[in-house]
């Protein structure tokens, strides 16, 4: 297990190019990102502007051709890869959430949590144990023994945070994580990801086309041809106004 | 650690049930073959123990006489018995024909006996029910396999005989349960004419002016009657003495008998390599044949299995899971359908084989043999479904 991050992820230069020669296209011309533990920021853009590419060099699955990643304290690219295993740093030190929870379908809920831990090498017990706590923390307990064909599309999404959040990595990709849902579970959703990004210091980046979500960021990057440009969000409350409470004080 | 093939497999166990269910009926359908041919080297090992012969005297350059016929006189067992080593010779008949009860009719090996000799070679060699034949002719002791019951009133080519005792696993190397008749009654049975064939002969025979000269009285007669009698029996069983050497015995009969010898190990080598030996390649045929389908429908099962959780299995990379992790999943659960499929066709063999005409005998040996072969099958069933996973891109589960 990683030790307690304390600078999110800063990204400088990033630079992909697919092919060679005069088919080469570049997909990311330079990108620069910072997110700091325990902030959510919205990483939007048009389709084929390079956010999957963007995310899939974040998530160490293909490498970048230039530019420098630094994760937590550690550099992790810088021109090539510095880190060897690339499949423990995503186990260890990256979660990732998808547009489809993608739980695997013949564990039940505890164990689709649980997974990452004992693939980390901690003990059946331990990682049961903090699997419960998430599943607690994300208010589907509860279903703890169901399988994921039981759970409501809302509860898959919970549980696949809650994979997300087992290992306790310093960075969380979330790839269009409120697609398949309605406004109010949308709106949840990022609810929840803002309490579990302050409640274990983690820095999530949520890749989004979702209008209904998209102002509750108080920071958004914008990727356009390749490049990203930082703009401020509206940082709108997520939850339901109070009596009583103005809104800038919600906020 | 979890175990994510026994998770998918109880997830998903009707599928895998059933699928073992084929397989394992193929599985039974494999042992039972094998058990089909080692049922046939017992069947040729059980005819020559319970025989109680150490040597077989049959007509020269034959080899007789279960594998080629052979007529040698039937007082040649008189030769024998005088012959260095030999503690008793008996004579013996082979017929396989078709027994007639009632309207019913069974395939069996009739043998030809001297009646009253039990513990003679050639002779059953205990009883399970009634008495030996004690008299010169029309009676019989007959398998269990046969299906007849001491009293019951058999036919035989054209005499009736009555069954006076049971034996068991006396039979043929084809299978065919034995039937033991009296020698003179065999003798006849297998040289007997239909009553206008014998005038015809006699016809014949008493037109002809050298065998029926005016003023040799008899004559005709006895040329008639020879022709009429059968001296013949298919083979001599010989029992050695205690310590006698078979080689140096069969050397003897040989060159002073001028006649074919073989010995135990002889009419092992012409029973199992030259009788049954065609039957075996058959039946090696059908085993390859079933092996080569089991794998094939093993590959095609895990791969399918596989193919279907492509997804999940990009997931799992992306995740961090080992590839080792992956591997021992798609191994492990080739390994279980094996598992499964050998239990339910060992039980489906073992359920069945009794049923079968011809005997099958499911030895521990060939079922540890057949269980090694099914796992090494599965694993090597696996390997394309193992190819397919390990080429999932992880980034697949990202999408884009």
């Amino acid at each position: 297990m990683a030790e307690r991050q304390t600078r999110g992820i800063i990204i400088e230069g990033l630079r992909k190019r697919y092919g060679a020669g005069e088919t080469a296209v570049d997909a990311l011309k330079g990108v620069d990102m910072a997110v700091s533990p325990g902030e959510v920021v919205g990483l939007i853009g048009p389709s084929g502007s390079g956010k999957t590419t963007l995310l899939k060099c974040l998530g160490a699955v293909i490498e970048p051709t230039a530019g420098r990643m630094t994760l937590g304290n550690d550099v992790i690219y810088d021109g090539k890869w510095r880190i060897k295993d690339l499949r423990a740093l995503r186990r260890d030190r990256i979660g990732f959430i998808f547009q489809a929870p993608y739980l695997i379908p013949f564990l039940n809920v505890t164990d689709n949590v649980a997974l990452l831990p004992m693939l980390a090498g901690h003990s059946d017990g331990e990682s049961r144990t903090r699997a419960g706590e998430l599943l607690e923390a994300l208010d589907v307990a509860h279903r703890a023994s169901a399988m994921p064909s039981q759970l409501s599309g809302g509860e898959q999404q919970r549980v696949a945070i809650a994979r997300a959040l087992a290992n306790r990595p310093p960075v969380i990709l979330a790839d269009e994580p409120t697609a398949p849902l309605d406004s109010e579970r949308a709106l949840s959703v990022i609810t929840i990801l803002n309490a579990m990004a302050k409640q274990y210091e983690t820095a999530i980046i949520v890749v989004t086309h979702d209008e209904k979500i998209i102002p509750t960021f108080r920071r958004i990057y914008r990727i356009r041809d390749g490049r990203t440009e930082e703009t401020a969000g509206e940082g709108r409350s997520t939850e339901k106004p109070e009596t009583g409470k103005p809104e800038e004080e919600r906020a | 650690m979890i175990s994510l093939a026994g998770r998918d497999i109880l997830h998903g166990w009707g599928k895998f049930a059933l699928t073992g269910l084929g397989l394992g009926l193929l599985i039974g359908v494999t042992l039972t073959m094998g058990g089909v041919y080692r049922g046939m080297v017992d069947d040729a090992m059980v005819l020559l123990d319970n025989s109680g012969a150490d040597l077989w005297v049959v007509q020269q350059e034959t080899l007789g006489p279960y594998a080629e016929s052979s007529s040698i006189f039937d007082d040649t067992w008189r030769s024998v018995s005088g012959m260095p080593g030999v503690e008793e010779a008996a004579n013996v008949t082979y017929l396989t024909t078709q027994v007639r009860r009632g309207t019913e009719d069974v395939r069996a090996m009739v043998v030809g006996v001297d009646p009253g000799m039990p513990g003679s070679p050639g002779q059953p060699g205990y009883l399970t029910a009634g008495r030996h034949i004690t008299r010169s002719h029309y009676e019989a002791v007959a398998d269990g396999a046969t299906g007849f019951r001491p009293g019951d009133e058999i036919r035989i080519r054209r005499n009736t005989y009555t069954v006076v005792g049971l034996t068991r696993r006396m039979v043929s190397s084809g299978g065919d349960p034995m039937i033991f008749i009296p020698l003179k009654d065999a003798q006849e049975a297998q040289f007997l004419k239909d009553n206008d064939s014998i005038l015809q002969q006699r016809r014949r025979t008493a037109s002809n002016p050298s065998l029926n000269r005016p003023g040799v009285p008899g004559l005709l007669e006895s040329v008639i009657t020879s022709q009429s009698a059968n001296q013949y029996v298919n083979a001599v069983l010989v029992r050695l003495l205690p310590g006698a050497d078979p080689d140096e015995t069969a050397a003897h009969i040989r060159r002073w008998l001028r006649l074919e010898v073989y010995t135990r190990d002889q009419m092992e080598e012409i029973l199992l390599g030259k009788l049954i030996a065609t039957s075996s390649r058959q039946i090696g045929m059908f085993l390859v044949i079933l092996a080569v389908v089991s794998a094939a429908i093993v590959a095609f099962i895990i791969y399918t299995l596989t193919m279907g959780k492509i997804r999940e299995i990009a997931v799992l990379k992306l995740i961090g899971t080992k590839n080792r992790t992956i591997v021992s999943m798609i191994l492990q659960q080739a390994v279980g359908l094996g598992v499964l499929g050998f239990m339910i066709g060992k039980i489906a063999a073992t359920f069945w084989a009794p049923f079968f005409p011809k005997f099958v005998l499911l030895q521990a040996r060939d079922a540890v043999t057949g269980f090694a072969a099914v796992i090494v099958m599965c694993v090597l069933a696996s390997i394309l479904a193992i190819r397919a996973a390990l080429k999932v891109d992880p980034a697949e589960a990202i999408g884009g």
